[in-house]
């Protein structure tokens, strides 16, 4: 009753979501390792020489994501000096078996292993957070710090670039949630396969054209070694409810996911349309659209005891903090709003970038709170009270561009 | 005469199973041949633990379970349709645990 493989006679052992084709073994595998290879020679990802990081989980899409950077490294002399960079959380029993499937890898594949912790990182462990902030709004701290983590933790190593095994299902999942909540900053930028160039670490998704079911198929004939668990601290009730949306659509069209990402690349946004500006945190130099960046606001409220602040609405949650973290930061939030030397001396050209603003946005923000004096500009009801140094300006902004090299994307996965 | 086949739960489906991986089974004697459609509702009502919503959606498998039958999609072999012969093995994966 099997069928017969398209491409040669032996038998068939899997169709194939996208084509709709029927394969054998061999000739699936190379489809697959073939039409990764398409995906980094068609978008130039790497350059030879590079250093790259596998940001790898333990779990089924880094575990293949590995293997095949492996294969094509080796096949197409990419060059790239390969690394697994695997991020402990923290949560007793559940990173403790991923990490060992991380290193039962490290040693079948023959790439040098590192693991950051979060303690390391952010001097909290997941299980302390929890047993801080009970059961409910774990999630929105996994999530938040773990965006932060592989960024941070691929610093530490000095790469070029970072891999994650994102998939084309993940990324539909994420363009019909960024439409479903109306984010259309994200929802631009989600589609992209490098996030992060503008002096950021670039990050890339190889597999931003490969179904999830070939990645599972794929490990399953290649039996590679892979960790599967439910995070013992509850899943994301919305992105579960965008991933049975995307899955249920698969099996009734298997196109659609494709189609939803190409819906998301070819979506264009009107130039009136106010888009939400990226900055750096004024605290940790992260991106961030917000003064202060989420995983900073979150910390603050950890370390002060309270836990709750950084979850709720995001007006809310930052008015808290300014009044928890005092005057000095509650006026730097505001600072758009305010008249100042800072921003009449280095008010933006009508062609600044966002970015250029952005760092005279958070820079202001470090005057404010460094208590630096000033004001040569004589602004009428200057909100820095003639307390800043106009040097000091000029040389404060160049160290905050230096700052920005060592920054990252975010991207809402 | 009754039907003789191993189950295999893996990438996540095994923790709806008490975590138990690979299941002998035998499937009582019934007058017409045993599909996989009747198959499912069987290894709900008789070894499932627990969320059975996270395992069947409908009639079927829920979307995200990969299903093989003797190691080949069961999307080539009839799906639902498909008759389980005597030392079948059936692998269900789930594709809808942490990657
Ligand atoms: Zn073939
Ligand atoms: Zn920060
Ligand atoms: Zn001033």
């Amino acid at each position: 009753m099997p069928l017969a493989c398209g491409l040669c006679d032996k038998q068939a052992i899997l169709k194939r979501p996208k084509t709709g084709d029927a394969l054998c073994k061999e000739c699936f595998f190379l489809a697959f390792e073939e039409e990764v290879h398409q995906t980094i020679t068609d978008a130039s990802l790497f350059i030879k020489g590079e250093t790259v990081a596998i940001g790898a989980s333990g779990g089924k899409d880094s575990t293949v994501l590995a293997y095949v950077m492996k294969i094509l490294n080796e096949r197409y002399d990419y060059n790239l000096n390969l690394v697994l960079l695997s991020i402990d959380e923290g949560i007793t029993g559940y990173r403790d078996d991923s990490l060992e499937s991380v290193k039962r890898n490290e040693i079948q594949y023959g790439l040098p292993l590192k693991i950051v912790s979060y303690e390391e990182l952010y001097g909290w462990t997941m299980d302390a957070i929890v047993k801080q902030i009970g059961l409910k709004n774990n999630c929105t701290f996994c999530g938040v710090f773990r965006r932060q983590a592989l960024d941070r933790g691929a610093l530490m190593l000095k790469v070029d670039k970072i891999v994650t095994g994102h998939n084309a299902d993940d990324v539909a999942e994420t363009v019909i949630m960024n439409v479903l909540r109306g984010d259309i900053g994200r929802l631009r930028r989600c589609t992209a396969i490098t996030t992060g160039t503008d002096g950021a670490l670039p990050r890339c998704k190889p597999f931003k054209y490969t179904y999830e079911k070939e990645i599972v198929m794929y490990a399953y004939f290649r039996k590679l070694d892979y960790f599967s668990t439910e995070c013992i601290y509850s899943p994301n009730a919305y992105r579960g409810f965008a991933r049975a949306y995307i899955k249920d659509l698969e099996k009734i069209r298997p196109s659609a996911i494709i189609d939803i990402i190409h819906s998301g690349e070819s979506l264009s946004v009107k130039k009136e349309v106010k888009m939400p500006v990226q900055g750096v945190c004024v605290r940790c130099g992260y991106i961030s659209s917000n003064t202060v960046c989420k995983a900073c606001i979150m910390l603050e409220g950890l370390n002060k005891g309270l836990p709750r602040l950084g979850i709720g609405k995001t007006h809310k949650e930052r008015l808290k903090m300014a009044e928890q973290i005092g005057e000095k930061e509650d006026s730097s939030i505001n600072s758009q709003n305010l008249k100042s030397c800072v921003s009449d001396h280095f008010r933006p050209k009508s062609n600044s970038t966002s970015f250029e603003k952005n760092q005279l946005d958070s820079f202001w923000v470090q005057i404010s709170q460094s208590g630096q004096s000033c004001c040569k500009s004589n602004t009428v009801g200057c909100s820095c009270q003639r307390s800043v140094v106009c040097k000091d300006v000029t040389a404060g902004i160049q160290s905050s561009v230096e700052q920005q090299k060592i920054n990252s994307s975010v991207i809402d996965f | 005469m009754s039907i003789p086949i191993t189950l295999e739960f893996s990438g996540g489906a095994e923790l709806l199973f008490d975590r138990q991986k690979r299941h002998d089974i035998d499937l009582p004697k019934q007058e017409n041949p045993w599909r996989i459609q009747e198959l499912l509702p069987w290894i709900r009502d008789n070894i499932l633990k627990e969320r059975p919503e996270l395992f069947m959606q409908g009639n079927t498998v829920r979307p995200g379970i990969l299903v093989l039958v003797n190691d080949t999609d069961w999307e080539l072999m009839g799906e639902l349709e498909y008759n389980l012969q005597p030392n079948d093995r059936i692998i269900f994966i789930s594709t809808l645990h942490g990657g």
